[in-house]
């Protein structure tokens, strides 16, 4: 508020009425932006009939009601519970494998000196921009040549793989900014490399790898491509990929529909919400993957 | 700082990334481009029906779905993938640097305005397909937000399902993927203003600068650096748009807000024409190069700062 008032006194904001007036267009504005956000999640405790005749909006009449949860999660076709449950097994290892991986090729740009540093710095900067469809051919046919098509193993592979370039690129900048005076002396006093990273390193960079965990893990919850190209299997579907399956064949079932919108936004809104600061210091490096 | 020598020990760490990436995702690049031009990349697969050469890229060049004179000309949709695509940088990007820019120097100004941002982040949270669900539900004739807006302000003749008609499907779309980015450019221009040093434009204040010379004389233009890396990424996301379209229209109706990304998935999927599908990848691919060796560019100089 300091800072209004002090806006105020050299004229660039105006008066406390014009401050009061932006204030609530901003207000009437961020609601409006959410709008769509409050309206699936009215429309997925409503019987759909009544959304329907009366709209997602009405207060009276409203009865709750969380039929269509139940309808998702236990759907005899596409089982949102099971697509959960699919998306952690590969999001949980398609997180871990990545982050190690990376950790690991991060540490060396950050401290040894490559003559090709250069070109392998910009690839891994290309990497990180190209289409997933430029290679998702190849590793179709590669897959199903290792008998790893529709396994959440395959799956996890083309993740971690796919993941490795930005967490590089992303932990190389933290390892920088770490202070060397501690890894010298325990290079002093013996230690390997290895032992380098691990004990001295690793420890130090833990918000950074936490920042790339979370973000890396929202990466896989919420793609879609992939699962979509290498999983045909019900049963082991990843919800994203179920969801668009649920809108049905001729008219769009919201109800059901908007449930599933719900359940499957959920995990990323947690992560988002409970490691905040994580996920947006981390979001520079991730932007990149969209 | 100084560097350690490399030795074979050193080049350890770089195994394991090297493996997995070359495996997964640069050989699948290479084959990408190989199998466009009707060869088969992969040994012991035999997936190409055509004779080698660039016979594809001919064939892409008049396919209706890639680009449609016709629909060009008469200026109805479909016109085809590229040019949706091209429509869709034409109106996202302009409308998402005029977002970020004002919303992050408005919400500076309002009370709560971090949770307002946070409101706006919520699009780069949520699975893009769910965002894509979002939009089809926002559009909707009976549910969405945008016709209940029409009808308070008395336009409720206007009302209608909006991405089911030919002529706004892929307007509509891309309104919505307006909503969904946003976060994206507030939150870079939020970080930039927060790191500009105050002490400028409190001297532009003192010397009596009105707001909107201080907004395009000092604020733009040392948010610089900020507005190239959201021009990069804006134009990449719109040329690799996939999950947004496939929630909401599937490309339809006949085709009127195909893009690039889905038009690899149908050749791959609907047709099993997988040199095609390569085909049509490698096109995006080649588009979005200027834009990634601008961006890698732009990155390394900002490495040379620092």
């Amino acid at each position: 508020m300091k800072k209004l008032f002090k806006y105020r006194r050299t004229g660039l904001i105006g008066s406390p009425y014009k401050i009061l007036v932006l204030n609530i267009v901003a207000w009437v504005i961020g609601v409006l932006w959410i709008t769509p956000f409050i309206g699936i999640f009215m429309t997925s405790i409503k019987p759909f009939r009544e959304v329907v005749l009366h709209g997602w909006w009405t207060i009276s009449p409203f009865t709750f009601t969380l039929k269509n949860y139940v309808d998702a999660l236990f759907n005899p076709m596409f089982s949102l519970s099971r697509g959960i449950l699919n998306s952690f097994i590969i999001a949980i290892p398609s997180t871990v494998i990545p982050v190690t991986v990376a950790a690991l090729t991060a540490y060396g740009f950050a401290r040894f000196s490559l003559p090709i540093k250069k070109y392998l710095f910009a690839t891994i900067l290309f990497l990180m921009a190209v289409p997933q469809q430029m290679t998702i051919i190849p590793i179709f046919f590669l897959l199903k040549n290792l008998s790893l098509l529709n396994t959440y193993l395959g799956l996890i592979l083309v993740h971690s793989s796919w993941g490795i370039p930005w967490i590089t690129f992303f932990l190389r900048n933290y390892f920088s900014l770490l202070p060397v005076e501690l890894e010298e002396a325990a290079r002093v006093d013996g230690a390997t490399d290895f032992q380098v990273f691990r004990k001295v390193v690793l420890p130090l960079a833990i918000p950074g790898i936490i920042s790339a965990s979370v973000l890396q893990f929202a990466w896989v919850w919420n793609d879609f491509f992939f699962a979509l190209m290498l999983i045909f299997d019900p049963d082991k579907m990843v919800v994203t990929q179920m969801l668009p399956r649920l809108k049905g064949q001729y008219q769009v079932d919201w109800g059901l529909l908007s449930s599933g919108s719900v359940i499957a936004m959920l995990a990323p809104l947690l992560v988002y919400a409970f490691f905040n600061k994580y996920y947006m210091s981390g979001f520079r490096g991730w932007a990149m993957k969209r | 700082m100084t560097q350690l020598k490399i030795t074979p020990k050193r080049i350890s760490f770089f195994i394991p990334a090297l493996i997995l990436i070359l495996v997964f995702v640069v050989y699948p690049i290479i084959a990408t481009i190989i199998l466009s031009f009707n060869i088969n990349p992969i040994p012991g697969v035999n997936i190409v029906e055509r004779p080698p050469g660039f016979e594809n890229y001919i064939k892409i060049a008049t396919d209706k779905r890639f680009i449609n004179p016709k629909g060009i000309e008469t200026h109805s949709f479909p016109m085809g993938a590229i040019i949706h695509n091209v429509i869709w940088i034409a109106i996202h990007l302009p409308l998402t640097l005029i977002v970020g820019i004002l919303f992050a120097v408005y919400l500076q100004y309002v009370r709560g305005g971090s949770i307002i941002r946070s409101f706006i982040f919520l699009g780069m949270v949520i699975p893009m397909i769910v965002g894509g669900l979002l939009i089809l539900f926002s559009f909707d004739k009976d549910l969405g937000v945008v016709n209940l807006l029409l009808k308070l302000f008395g336009l409720g003749f206007l009302a209608r399902t909006w991405t089911i008609y030919p002529d706004t499907a892929l307007f509509s779309l891309i309104l919505g993927s307006v909503w969904l980015w946003s976060g994206f450019s507030v939150t870079m221009y939020s970080a930039g203003l927060s790191s500009l040093p105050r002490e400028v434009i409190e001297a532009a204040i003192v010397d009596g600068a009105d707001f909107k010379t201080i907004l395009f004389k000092v604020i733009i233009p040392m948010l610089k650096p900020v507005t190239l890396t959201v021009v990069a990424m804006t134009i990449l996301w719109d040329l690799k748009i996939f999950d947004v379209v496939y929630a909401a229209t599937q490309g339809g109706p006949g085709g009127a807000s195909m893009v690039l990304a889905l038009l690899m998935y149908e050749y791959f999927a609907r047709l099993g024409d997988y040199a095609m599908s390569a085909t049509v990848a490698t096109v995006l691919t080649i588009i979005i190069i200027p834009v990634v060796i601008f961006w890698i560019r732009s990155v390394i100089r900002g490495e040379r700062e620092v």
